[in-house]
């Protein structure tokens, strides 16, 4: 039995109520359930899938104008992965990819410069999309092309910001969440001190947290016994990547392309300050001007929960469409089509046969009642 | 929403620099560290470091990677 | 306009597809002098193979090939083609008889091109011990196709060792015969990648020599599958469902090699769900597991073979993966392509 899973055990026994906990970061929403670390969770400690997905937070307009852009006559549309089968309220990349639309997937911003230079009479695009982590490289690829005067180079930014999305959700009169995982790789960018005013200012306590699953179940057994003996500190349990302070010259990068701005969340609404936006001196990469594409129209999907999912409100199976209209093969809404999506991750993984608890599909929230915690001894038999 | 990876700079220079991932290599921008040089361990993420490492601080991550994987015999 | 020269041009025109002259000099050309043998060579309308032994029941399969790039680390669409069908004959126990092969070439292929293919083609049906013994060319017009595809049906014999599904139990061995995602990871870093320099090469290989081996050491295997497209988590979910048993996978036991495993965290695919085109599953009786282990092992293409799970004795026909953290989960089938993510 780990030695983590052990002490969450042991720190979970000594709780006097259940807890949730919530991780912000999609790949700890993936790594915990391909490791099966839900399964082995006490009785009384919860980990929740917040709005960590990135594709799944971003807006439903923003997600129809990148596919319009990619629908453009000679226009070459290049993304990282994750967005390729999102939908929009008509089809996805992928769809206008076997349509005709020229779209590629990169594994760096800079291939779509690249691209740019290679094809200087078609018009390359790239989606911005991500957190802290991966707007430096957004950043780099403007920078990039105004050093070569690129002009056949935008970016459709949909960037957001980790922070302000957890003080709207730490701010928010029904939140039933009693301590946070934070996203170690944004920490890097932005360092540990970042995640401070959740303990100071919103009294829970955090672990900033690495992304193999022995790491989230350490800082998981953190968060509980910070509950158990009462502490509430921001803790990081990253150290070999994350400094106090962070990677000051991606935030100085970050800094000097763009500029927050209000954003809109699928779920949060429009939260201020919460976005990335091109500064007036690099405006002239920012393809929603380019090609004029005007402010998003966000349409809601009736009956997608999504909005709610990522916000820890509702859990995928309260949402009707959830393994009936909405599956990974026929996805609704986002947070069924990402790879990181809460809904995905549900689906494929939670549905598993867990004989220690056996999988209770209509809710892993405790009622309020405290059993006698269960010790997770992996393997039952 | 963060994969990343340890990765060894084979090559490094002008921001532009080579990493190694046990054999294979990859072109990879150190524009967001630029101290790094030849033989350093970074994280790499999107084609991009993102942060130095200590040589141990990457071997253990390996071992987390590759946990419990006592068996013997992986490899070419 | 079909060309009235002789066939000394370097690329492929439409008229090598026609059936007339230029398909003759193409295959006498280029196709014979690789691929020939007495029954290619005939040149007839159909191959007559010679008679199956007594027991022998004839064992029909087929596959098309269309992956780009046509070249990549470790093989090619060439020894893609016969690999795959060799092996699609082996994992039902079939000894490969011969192989027809249909090449549609896309207008502008370099003459070169297809020869290096040919070239590959021979090579691999001479090291599994198989004939190409017809086979057809068609010729496409520019923008179609992709350069070459090739479909390959196979016959061979099958005599009476009878593998299937329906004769797995509970307390059966699951065995894998090497490294996994060696070959879907080639392929990916190839088409997509092609910034990194790959250690990794596809395992590309005829198995029909070790699984003949395997059956003749013993008489315990109940069932073979080659785990191509969807991976080995995509057969085991198969053969969970299509059984209605439960099956458990060791996620500690299952060998990846590190360059592999290194550049799969790196673009975020799971080395369970990409591709094998060198490796065979197989479900064995727990008494036999030790021989076909020594049989695998002493194959250079089954070197790093071993026991990975089993079929349970109890549970829903699933199959779930017990992980080296000790948890588990369902393993499903992928939905789509294997993409670089951020995530």
């Amino acid at each position: 039995m780990n030695d983590s899973i052990q002490r969450l055990n042991a720190a979970a026994a000594r709780l006097t109520r259940p807890v949730k906990f919530m991780e912000v970061c999609g790949t700890h929403t993936m790594s915990a359930f391909r490791s099966g670390l839900h399964s082995l969770m006490p009785a009384n400690v919860t980990l929740l899938s917040g709005p960590g997905c990135p594709v799944c937070v971003t807006s439903q307009g923003d997600i129809d104008q990148l596919i319009d852009v990619a629908r453009k006559p000679g226009m070459i549309l290049c993304t990282y992965g994750d967005m390729i089968r999102v939908v929009g309220s008509a089809g996805s990349l992928e769809q206008a990819r076997a349509e005709g639309a020229d779209v590629r997937v990169v594994y760096s911003s800079l291939d779509a410069v690249k691209l740019a230079v290679e094809n200087p009479t078609r018009q390359v695009v790239f989606a911005a999309v991500g957190f802290e982590t991966t707007s430096p490289a957004s950043a780099a690829a403007v920078l990039h092309a105004d050093r070569l005067f690129l002009s056949n180079f935008t970016i459709l930014t949909s960037h957001k910001l980790v922070m302000p999305a957890m003080r709207a959700l730490l701010s928010a009169d029904d939140l039933q969440v009693d301590g946070f995982l934070c996203p170690g790789h944004v920490a890097v960018i932005l360092g540990a001190a970042t995640f401070d005013p959740i303990a100071t200012e919103y009294h829970k306590p955090c672990v900033i947290a690495g992304f193999e699953p022995l790491q989230i179940a350490a800082a998981l057994a953190r968060l509980t016994e910070m509950i158990a003996d009462s502490i509430c500190r921001s803790e990081n349990f990253y150290s070999e990547a994350v400094t106090e302070t962070g990677n000051r010259a991606a935030q100085e990068l970050i800094a000097k392309i763009f500029r927050t701005d209000a954003s809109y969340w699928r779920g949060l609404a429009l939260l201020p300050d919460s976005g990335l936006v091109l500064r007036d001196q690099y405006r002239r990469y920012d393809a929603r001007l380019r090609f004029q594409l005007g402010k998003p129209v966000d349409r809601e999907i009736p009956g997608c929960l999504c909005g709610d999912v990522i916000t820890g409100r509702a859990t995928p199976i309260d949402c009707r469409l959830f393994g009936s209209a909405c599956t990974p093969a026929r996805a609704i809404g986002p947070c069924m089509v990402s790879s990181e999506g809460t809904c995905q991750a549900w689906f494929k993984y939670k549905r598993a046969v867990n004989r220690r608890s056996p999988l209770n599909l209509k809710s892993e929230i405790s009622d309020g009642t405290l059993p006698a915690p269960v010790p997770a001894e992996g393997r039952a038999s | 929403m963060c994969l990343a990876v340890p990765a060894r700079l084979v090559e490094c220079r002008d921001n532009a620099a080579v990493a190694d991932l046990h054999g294979n290599r990859v072109n990879i921008s150190t524009l967001l560290v630029p101290t790094a040089k030849i033989g350093d361990w970074v994280l790499l993420h999107a084609g991009f470091a993102i942060q130095l490492l200590s040589e141990q601080e990457a071997q253990e991550t390996f071992a987390v990677m590759n946990d419990l994987r006592a068996v013997a015999g992986e490899g070419p | 306009m079909a060309s009235e020269q002789p066939f000394t041009g370097s690329k492929i025109s439409l008229a090598h597809g026609g059936g007339g002259q230029l398909t003759d000099e193409l295959i006498s050309q280029c196709v014979l002098p690789r691929l020939g043998n007495s029954i290619l060579s005939d040149l007839l309308d159909s191959a007559i193979l010679p008679l199956l032994a007594a027991g022998e029941k004839p064992t029909l399969t087929i596959d098309s090939y269309v992956v780009q790039p046509l070249f990549f680390p470790g093989g090619d669409i060439g020894r893609l083609c016969v690999s795959g069908t060799v092996n699609d004959l082996a994992v039902c126990g079939a000894r490969p008889l011969g192989i027809a092969l249909s090449l549609i070439l896309t207008e502008g292929l370099p003459k070169s091109t297809l020869e290096k293919v040919l070239d590959s083609t021979a090579a691999t049906a001479k090291e599994a011990g198989v004939r190409i013994v017809t086979g057809d060319t068609k010729v496409v017009g520019h923008g179609q196709g992709d350069g070459i595809y090739i479909t390959t049906a196979g016959i061979g014999a099958t005599a009476c060792y009878k593998l299937h599904p329906d004769l797995i139990e509970p307390g059966d061995a699951i065995i894998i015969s090497g490294n996994i995602a060696d070959h879907g990871m080639a392929v990916m870093l190839a088409r997509q990648l092609p910034q990194v320099q790959s250690a990794i090469a596809s395992d590309v290989a005829p198995l029909n020599q070790m699984i003949a081996s395997l059956l003749q050491a013993t008489a315990g295997v109940k069932f073979l599958r080659d785990p191509t497209r969807g991976g080995l988590a995509g057969v085991c979910a198969d053969l969970a469902s299509r059984t209605g048993r439960h099956i458990t996978l060791e996620e500690n036991l299952i060998p990846v090699d590190p360059r592999t495993r290194h550049v799969a965290e790196m673009l975020g695919a799971d080395p369970l769900d990409v591709a094998n085109e060198g490796k065979v599953l197989a479900v064995v009786r727990p008494g036999a597991v030790q021989a076909a282990l020594a049989a695998l092992q002493a194959d250079p293409h089954g070197v790093n073979a071993r026991v990975i799970g089993q079929v349970d004795a109890t549970g829903e026909g699933v199959c779930e993966l017990h992980s080296t953290l000790g948890g588990r989960r369902i393993l499903l089938k992928a939905y789509g392509e294997q993409l670089p993510r951020i995530c």
